[in-house]
């Protein structure tokens, strides 16, 4: 070859056989990398083939969820508490906006929405994840639908959609009981290991309430559309649709129609209604007002709503049927009678009420000066000092002990987020709480029911409704199938009977809620009054001044008198006395046997208060964004936040009567524990006044 | 070819067959290609990539009957031409406010660089085969080519069309390579690039193009931007399987899953419908106008001819060898088109001007005396 010496001689032989051999060289690199190509295609497509089908399948076909439609809410008769709407709805999705704030403009000037709204959706667009779908608006009509449908193109992130909304039929009579729905948010999210249905533009999960103690069942099995798309997402045609399951209805043993009326008739008081079956236990009301509209939560809590609500003194947010916690007052005399007789107190034995009572070394008042008192005038004239002396004498341990035994201070089996048990006080409660001795007046206190004593209102029915049947029941919320025969609790036949005299007279007698006969010749309802005093004789009189520092008035029930099959509870918050309350224990009653009185006497009160509990939250929420619009406090941005701060307002609002119990609480003279007729809004009542108290 | 019996006219007999019909075939399968890239119509691709080709094929007619001593006098000229034609385009992008890459002509849109990749293998083979033979490995054999190639090659790359440089420089570096300099010189030069390449990336390369050729070593790094094109393009190419999913039903390019479905990616697209044969097919036709191309230069029997023809081949080559790895994902995105079926004209003329040129070595080598000495 050329290379012999140093320097190669080179020719013109020489370079063409250089040409020649690096021409073979290069066209065999070229073949080489022919033949390297042709392998790496071979390898993409054989080796390769399924993956890369799959993903071109997954580019392809692009799978959206149908949000399953919600199972109903029934009452016990079948009639929907929490239905669904078809409608027309827009979402966003933050993480595909190109401009944010100026998209949400756009869209605000299509849709009409409120500049509350707008801020409100700018603010959320911001905080949530990018994933999370944004609800901007439901219940859109088809014109603002289509309008904005066709401007689609211009606006990515926006998803307009036909779906289901939740609907609440009575709205805020069912908002504590039944809770409300709203898109899940990042914890849940990951709660339930990012399941795409969470996020699902229009998928709303149930927040508070029975919407979330029964989620699983309620949510369904989502369906399914599968459409051919395009890169830019264009959709070019529906290759396959699997239409979603329904969620399986939940069947309540709350008579829906009931449970709107009470909460009506609750009217512009702060309180709660609970009616049981005294039968079965069901739960047939559980009405707590004022309340908020779960149709309005559903979109995500506004602005201006959270801060109304929030600045309302009557805590609207609160379910008071499970979380307010009241001293439970004379209501439990009837229950501490029972305990009496069982520690072998006759019914006939007799003390003398000067006034009050020494007890021990101390002289305690009564409310009023009762004279010569038995077992029966005891509960019907509500006459303390009997109880201060028999408690005195068979020890409040007993006594406690048939409280706890009735209902008092007890948790129930119940699907609720949940529920406060209150305070049964006794002597070993009270040393390990305060640690201090338990004293007279500590008996005294508790006698009455004030004190430590707290109890729900739930606890009030069933124990209204265990007195009154002498039989265990337990309250139950899902009609599940037959209950089980309720155990007795063996008490005698005639010491039930004598109960129930006494407190038939309460109402029908000589007693101290004569005002709620039920308008009916052959039915009676028995009852017992309380009212509960929240702070000191010398701060407030019970009944006029500050409305927090007003008495509680209270009032559990029965009826009928001879064969009871409805128990229940009324407490109204501040309501001055039990005057507020056993009006409408009487009209609820009224309403359950005869549903065209009962409204009747509704109808009437509803013209005074301005409307139905929905007409008149509306009409509030208009005139507060009115006033304060723009000046309100966020609310925080999960909402079990807003519920966690609720209810630890709930536990300390409770704390509030244990501040006086450390002294006696001194009933109020001539005052009546049992309510003498307050001005409360009962102005239709049919009644004549009760008897001098 | 028996031309003597053949009841053929000899001028069209005497047209190198072997090469034209599978070319023929290659352009017809790539109109196909575009017709179904359209969404299954003739415009606006397949109709303008048939009527070019014919354009093209007069002017490669054209250039076939070019003697041999005209094309040696227009050489130097051309180059300075193109050479001109480059700097104008990089004045009028200043001017204008951008990077410009074409000269609107009126008629047709013309990428001067485009002009440059043959030219630039013409002028070297037009040096070589003046250059004394002594002197081809004297320093002089090296640094004069290189000026000619470093020249066009910086005016492109400040386009900035790094694809097009590189294909100036590979196709005149072949042509230095055949012409017989020292191979110590190459290794040399080899491993500079390897020292500069790194160098190169940091400072020469836009970022757009840093970040594709970073895509390359890690296409899931950025599967939605940089990494999109070759991932879909592996995908099309992937799930088309043996026989593909058959024609006009391509998913990835009738849903614009693929990116430029029509020009860098088309064989994508072809290869979505038609699978791992038409793969075979195209890269097999490939394969037979190449293998022509390297006879006819080495049967040249003078020096000019020869690496004029061989130039040619590897200018063609590198389009192709860098589409394919492109679309395979074995190269980073770098924009060159797929030769004859890939819808655009400048590389339609490109590609011609090559055929054209190995045609026109064709018929001097059969014109001129076998065995035949050097020029």
């Amino acid at each position: 070859m050329a290379k012999r010496r140093n320097r190669p001689i080179v020719s013109a032989s020489t370079l063409k056989n250089t040409f020649d051999r690096r021409s073979m060289v290069v066209g065999s690199i070229q073949g080489g990398i022919g033949v390297l190509l042709a392998a790496r295609m071979g390898y993409l497509a054989i080796a390769e083939n399924e993956k890369y089908r799959l993903e071109s399948e997954s580019n392809r076909v692009n799978l959206t969820l149908i949000p399953p439609r919600r199972g109903w809410i029934l009452d016990r008769n079948g009639a929907p508490l929490a239905s669904n709407r078809a409608d027309f709805r827009v979402d966003l999705i933050p993480e595909r906006l190109k401009d944010a704030d100026e998209t949400i403009d756009q869209i605000g000037e299509l849709l009409e929405l409120n500049p509350n709204r707008i801020a409100d959706l700018k603010r959320e667009v911001s905080q949530v994840s990018g994933f999370q779908p944004v609800e901007v608006a439901s219940g859109l009509n088809y014109e603002q639908f289509a309008a904005l449908s066709v401007r689609l193109p211009d606006m990515q992130g926006v998803v307009p959609q036909r779906g289901f909304s939740r609907f609440y039929p009575t709205g805020p009579s069912v908002g504590h009981l039944v809770g409300y729905v709203g898109p899940a948010n990042a914890e849940e999210y990951d709660e339930e290991e990012r399941n795409p249905l969470l996020i699902t533009p229009g998928y709303k999960i149930g927040k508070d309430g029975l919407e979330k103690q029964f989620e699983q069942a309620l949510r369904g099995e989502p369906g399914a559309r599968r459409v051919e798309v395009t890169a830019s997402g264009r959709i070019i045609r529906d290759l396959e649709t699997r239409e979603d399951v329904q969620g399986n209805p939940v069947k309540l043993t709350i008579d829906g129609p009931l449970q709107d009326y009470a909460a009506r008739r609750i009217g512009l008081e702060s309180g709660s209604v609970v009616v049981m079956d005294c039968q079965t236990g069901d739960l047939l009301c559980m009405a707590s007002m004022p309340s908020f509209d779960p149709n309005s939560f559903s979109d995500g809590i506004g602005s201006v709503e959270y801060s109304m609500l929030r600045e309302d003194e009557r805590v609207p947010l609160r379910n008071k049927v499970l979380k307010g916690l009241y001293p439970p007052g004379s209501t439990v005399k009837p229950m501490h009678c029972m305990a009496f007789l069982k520690e072998g107190v006759r019914p006939d034995e007799t003390i003398i009420c000067g006034g009050g009572r020494r007890i021990g070394n101390r002289f305690f008042n009564c409310w009023s000066n009762h004279g010569v008192v038995d077992m029966a005038k005891a509960i019907y004239q509500s006459c303390d000092s009997y109880f201060y002396h028999f408690a005195q004498q068979v020890g409040f341990d007993k006594v406690a002990a048939m409280a706890k035994g009735l209902g008092l201070g007890q948790e129930f089996e119940l699907p609720v987020t949940s529920q406060f048990y209150g305070t049964v006080p006794n002597a070993e409660w009270k040393l390990n709480k305060f640690e201090r001795e338990w004293q007279p007046f500590d008996t005294v206190n508790a006698s009455i029911g004030q004190g430590y004593y707290l109890a729900s209102p739930l606890q009030l029915a069933v124990m209204s409704a265990r007195l009154a049947t002498g039989k265990v029941l337990n309250p139950r919320l899902v009609l599940d199938g037959a209950v089980t025969d309720p155990l007795s609790y063996n008490f005698k036949d005639d010491e039930i009977n004598y109960i129930r005299q006494a407190m038939s007279d309460v109402v029908n007698g000589p007693g101290t809620a004569g005002r709620g006969r039920l308008p009916f010749p052959d039915i009676k309802m028995a009852g017992k009054t309380g009212t509960a005093q929240v702070v000191s004789l010398n701060i407030s009189d019970g009944r006029t001044g500050p409305w927090k520092f007003r008495d509680h008035g209270l009032f559990t029930f029965f009826a009928p008198l001879e064969n009871p099959r409805y128990a229940g509870a009324v407490v109204i918050e501040h309501g001055g006395g039990s005057g507020a309350a056993y009006p409408i224990a009487r009209d609820v009653m009224t309403f359950m046997f005869d549903p065209a009185k009962g409204l009747e006497a509704l109808n009437a009160l509803e013209k005074q208060w301005g409307g139905t509990a929905q007409e008149r939250l509306d009409a509030k929420y208009e005139s507060y964004a009115a006033e304060r619009g723009a000046s309100v406090t966020r609310p925080p941005r999960r909402d079990e936040d807003i519920f966690d701060r609720v209810e630890a307002e709930a536990r300390v609002a409770a704390q509030q009567s244990e501040e006086i119990a450390d002294e006696f609480v001194a009933p109020r003279p001539l005052a009546t524990p049992s309510g003498a007729p307050t001005p409360a809004p009962d102005s239709a009542s049919p009644a004549t006044p009760g008897p001098a108290q | 070819m028996n031309r003597a019996n053949s009841i053929i006219p000899e001028p069209i007999a005497r047209q190198p067959w072997p090469m034209l019909i599978p070319l023929f075939l290659l352009v017809l399968f790539g109109a196909a290609v575009l017709y179904s890239a359209a969404g299954g119509s003739m415009q606006p691709f397949a109709s303008s990539h048939l009527f070019r080709f014919g354009v093209f094929l007069l002017m490669a007619a054209v250039i076939t009957s070019f003697p041999r001593e005209l094309v040696r006098f227009l050489t130097y000229p051309a180059y300075v031409i193109v050479l001109l034609l480059l700097v104008a385009v990089e004045i009028m992008g200043t001017l204008g406010g951008g990077s410009q890459r074409w000269i609107d002509l009126g008629f047709m849109v013309l990428q001067p660089s485009e002009l440059m990749k043959p030219v630039i293998v013409v002028v070297l083979a037009h040096f070589y085969s003046s250059l004394p033979v002594g002197l081809i490995t004297s320093w002089r054999a090296l640094l004069v080519p290189a000026g000619l190639i470093l020249a066009p090659m910086a005016l492109v790359l400040m386009q900035p069309d790094l694809g097009t440089s590189l294909a100036i420089a590979f196709g005149g570096a072949v042509v230095m390579l055949l012409a017989g300099l020292p191979m110590r010189w190459f290794i040399g030069g080899g491993i500079a690039a390897v020292v500069a390449a790194p160098l190169a990336f940091f400072f020469a390369l836009e970022e757009y193009q840093q970040r594709r050729v970073m895509t390359l070593f890690d296409p899931e790094s950025d599967p939605l931007g940089a990494g999109y094109h070759i991932a879909q393009s592996k995908i099309a190419i992937g799930s088309g399987g043996i026989v593909g999913k058959g024609f006009n039903n391509g998913s990835q390019s009738h849903l614009q899953y693929l990116p430029e479905p029509h020009t860098d990616f088309v064989f994508a697209t072809m290869a979505e419908e038609w699978g791992l044969i038409g793969g075979i097919f195209v890269i097999g036709i490939f394969a037979i106008i190449l293998r022509w191309g390297t006879r006819v230069a080495l049967a040249s029997r003078d020096r000019f001819s020869s690496l004029l023809a061989a130039g040619m081949v590897a200018t063609i080559f590198f389009y192709i060898a860098v589409n394919l790895m492109m679309v395979m994902g074995m190269a980073p995105v770098v924009g060159i088109p797929l030769p004859f079926m890939s819808h655009g004209g400048s590389s339609m003329m490109t590609n011609m001007i090559c055929i054209g040129a190995l045609m026109m070595v064709n018929r001097w080598n059969r014109n001129a005396p076998r065995g035949g000495l050097t020029s």
